[in-house]
């Protein structure tokens, strides 16, 4: 096999093994601390924001208004209509503003 | 309400999970489709073949991570550091992982296999979602979101590997910044989870800084340890009475 395949199959080894790791790790455990625990449920929110935070420094106005409707949105209306308007908004002002 | 009746019919329940999960997967598939082509094209401008592209996309599974292992491909750089950047990109995994296992321990093994396998931001967390609202996680609706999101990706991945030059100005149509909107719409997602604000604010500064002077994708990790570190620390007496809520 060439050297790219036995890339790809190596990085989908370890792919593997971090999403399956962290539950192999906690299920030794009979009991979850209620600290685990509380740091457990923060783990959506704290991982998802590292995945937007940094694209806010090399935002320029059209980014970051687009996000602020789309946060604004995702207040009131579902998944579909935040992304669609954020989405929405993101492509008229680079129109007019670049 | 709509859980008793899934329990007691169990086969059209089962397929009417699955159809409520693949419902929802939908603005996954909008958010992700220009990413798929975008690998595909890059892998091939890359020197893979659009039948590595593939391999890749089907049993790797990672937008960012498959976009890093491309780039350095690209830089003919020592192939152990490419798998090693795989496994830096997708370390954030681990966490989804340990939250995720207590979601479907009602999971034959060969269903948690696959649950893991398919473990990708979105996917973490609409599950999260769906625990939160006191539904339990049935495998019918984990795969009825799962499978199309793994169809598309891999199938955008061929189609942009054939098709290199589909897209002729992708900021024009705002593609670069649509998963930033799309994650921020996952965040608010969790608003009402306890300490979700110091969570999102601690995770916010630290992964700007550690952006800055650490360098990606260890901003990730960095970030995340922050928020989770303060939840863990200021917690315990608000923990009871959200587990019981």
């Amino acid at each position: 096999m060439s050297t790219t395949v036995w890339i790809i199959l190596a990085g989908a080894v370890v792919t593997y093994l971090t999403r399956i790791g962290g539950h192999l790790v906690l299920s030794r455990f009979e009991r979850i601390h209620p600290r685990v625990e509380a740091g457990l449920n923060a783990v959506p929110a704290a991982v998802l924001t590292t995945l937007v935070a940094p694209s806010v420094l090399s935002a320029g106005p059209a980014e970051l208004i687009a996000l602020a409707v789309a946060g604004l949105v995702a207040l009131r209306g579902g998944m579909m209509a935040m992304f669609l308007s954020g989405a929405a908004v993101l492509i008229v002002l680079r129109y007019f503003i670049g | 309400m709509s859980v008793n009746a899934d329990v007691k019919t169990a086969d059209g329940g089962a397929a009417s999970e699955f159809w409520s999960g693949a419902r929802a997967c939908v603005p996954v598939l909008v958010a992700v489709f220009p990413f798929g082509l975008l690998f595909g094209a890059l892998a091939v401008d890359n020197g893979f073949s659009v039948g590595e592209a593939v391999l890749m996309s089907a049993i790797v599974y990672g937008g960012a991570s498959q976009m890093v292992g491309i780039e350095l491909f690209g830089q003919q750089i020592a192939p152990w550091l490419i798998v090693f950047s795989i496994l830096a990109v997708n370390f954030r995994h681990v966490l989804y992982s340990g939250a995720f296992g207590r979601r479907i321990r009602h999971w034959s093994g060969v269903q948690q296999a696959l649950g893991f396998f398919l473990l990708s931001d979105p996917q973490f967390a609409e599950t999260e979602r769906k625990a939160e609202d006191g539904h339990p996680v049935s495998f019918a609706w984990y795969m009825g979101f799962g499978a199309p999101v793994w169809a598309a990706w891999v199938i955008e991945t061929a189609l942009g590997g054939y098709f290199g030059g589909l897209v002729s100005d992708p900021h024009a149509i705002g593609l670069d910044f649509l998963l930033p909107i799309y994650f921020l719409g996952l965040v608010m997602g969790f608003r009402k989870r306890p300490l979700w604000l110091p969570v999102v604010l601690a995770s916010s500064v630290a992964s700007i800084l550690a952006y800055k002077f650490v360098g990606s994708p260890w901003h990730v990790s960095i970030g995340a340890a922050a928020g989770i570190l303060l939840a863990a620390v200021v917690s315990p007496t608000d923990v009871r009475k959200e587990t019981d809520a």
